[in-house]
């Protein structure tokens, strides 16, 4: 008796937001119109890229500290952002890339084409990333990134908000999503998060604060669980040919 | 009521936004330096096994514009149709890549070695290709999509073959240009839109 790792789990398109949105602009161009072409994994979507340790520098998830190389602090106030990789069976996925990038303490993006008159902060690049452990496990320590509008409707803010991108294990399994605070009064009003039409899944991706892991007089800390699509695993995935 | 299975659901995509290069390309987005070493790069290394090949293109939404904000990320197989971790693999493909619109023309360029057929779930084999993951401002879940080459066989493909409007299957097929030149297009939404996959 083997265990077998099967296919990915389907995804469930209504855990997702939806493609097309009036309320989001952008999305009414961008979204395909035609149904999804829907079929089990395979190969291709079953097998991905692997980042090993060696690749991260030492302060690579220390946003505060990693766009001075640790000479001179970002601006802002200092938060511990953590949280566990999971599949949808409750598996740790260990051993899987994270990465976030952010505005700053002002909302102002480090980028060519954000113009927003909040001040770019000298010691603040934006960007960091890192490994989970063999729990799934990562931390992240960097500031708290400011609200900014954007141009939408009329009168549009973000709430303050953390992108993020996961890997898994599986090509298939790649998600970016972004993490917000906590009793941000901005969240109900964004048409971005709002793309989410289940209530409930929208809620998943505000972190509540955490102040079991908030160190005092230095950083408070939000918890950010990330679940990543499953892959079936069976032991009788072995089936009789034509079965 | 019944017991409950106790499985957690997919946590919800978000778009990745504009700025999706400060956080995946780096460089790509003014801030070289970020990082000691940047992922997806390139996906093949120097002494590739195969033929190299280029592949241009553009994410053209439904009105017809270039994006200009696009980033794509790319997945395959190397020559011989193994992937990179499986016994034998090219140790020279890391089969990963990620690429970006440019933000005046929005062409991408997607230079690698063209991937060899790979096995399908329960036996026979997928025709040569790479699988895209495209992301942008305005797209809500990542969308996944292939490319196919029109030199390759591509009449045995199990995908290619579900396919119900077979005017579609071209949107899949890079079409060539020349020497180890390619071109592939993926549209978002309207006339000629991709074929865009749940798998
Ligand atoms: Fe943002």
């Amino acid at each position: 008796m083997t265990i077998d790792l099967g296919p990915l789990v389907p995804r469930d398109r209504t855990a997702h937001p939806v493609a097309y949105d009036v309320d989001y602009k952008t999305s009414v161009p961008r979204s395909p119109q035609w149904p999804l072409l829907s079929m089990e994994s395979t190969p291709s979507e079953e097998t991905g890229p692997r980042f090993g340790q060696s690749l991260l520098g030492p302060l690579d998830n220390n946003l505060i500290l990693n766009w001075t190389g640790g000479t001179a602090a970002a601006v802002g106030e200092r938060i511990l952002v953590h949280g566990r990789v999971l599949d949808e069976f409750g598996r740790p996925v260990p051993q899987t890339l994270v990465e976030i990038w952010q505005a700053n303490a002002g909302g102002r993006y480090r980028h060519v084409k954000d113009t927003y008159f909040a001040p770019i902060d000298p010691n603040f690049g934006g960007c960091g990333r890192t490994i989970t452990d063999e729990n799934g496990y990562y931390e992240f320590l960097t500031i708290r990134p400011g609200a900014y509008p954007w141009p939408n409707r009329a009168n549009d803010w973000r709430p303050m908000h953390i992108h993020y991108s996961v890997f898994g294990h599986s090509f298939g399994q790649r998600l970016i999503s972004q993490m917000y605070f906590q009793g941000d009064p901005l969240i109900d009003i964004c048409p971005i998060a709002a793309t989410i039409k289940d209530r409930s899944q929208l809620d998943r991706l505000v972190a509540p604060l955490d102040m079991a892991k908030s160190r005092p007089l230095d950083f408070l800390a939000y918890k950010m669980d990330i679940v990543l699509r499953g892959r079936r695993q069976t032991m009788f995935e072995n089936k009789i040919e034509g079965m | 009521m019944v017991q409950s299975l106790n499985n957690l659901r997919e946590t919800p995509s978000q778009t990745g936004g504009p700025y999706v290069h400060i956080g995946c390309m780096p460089t790509f987005a003014g801030n070289a330096g970020a990082y000691a070493t940047e992922i997806g790069t390139t996906p093949i290394a120097d002494g590739a096994k195969g033929e190299i090949i280029t592949i241009r293109g553009q994410v053209i939404d439904g009105t017809g514009w270039a994006l200009r904000d696009a980033m794509v990320e790319s997945w395959q197989a190397d020559a011989a149709g193994k992937f990179p971790g499986q016994p034998g693999a090219d140790p020279a493909v890391s089969g990963f890549c990620r690429f970006a619109a440019d933000g005046e023309s929005g062409e991408f360029q997607l230079r690698t070695v063209k991937p060899g057929a790979t096995p399908a779930r329960g036996g026979g084999l997928q025709a040569p290709h790479i699988a895209l993951w495209v992301v942008a401002r305005g797209i809500n879940v990542g969308l996944q999509t292939r490319i196919y080459f029109e030199d390759e066989n591509n009449s045995t493909d199990p995908l290619l073959a579900r396919i119900e409007q077979r005017n579609r299957v071209e949107t899949l097929i890079a079409k060539k240009t020349g020497y180890g030149g390619y071109r592939f297009d993926i549209r978002l939404q309207g006339a000629g839109e991709t074929v865009f996959l749940d798998l």
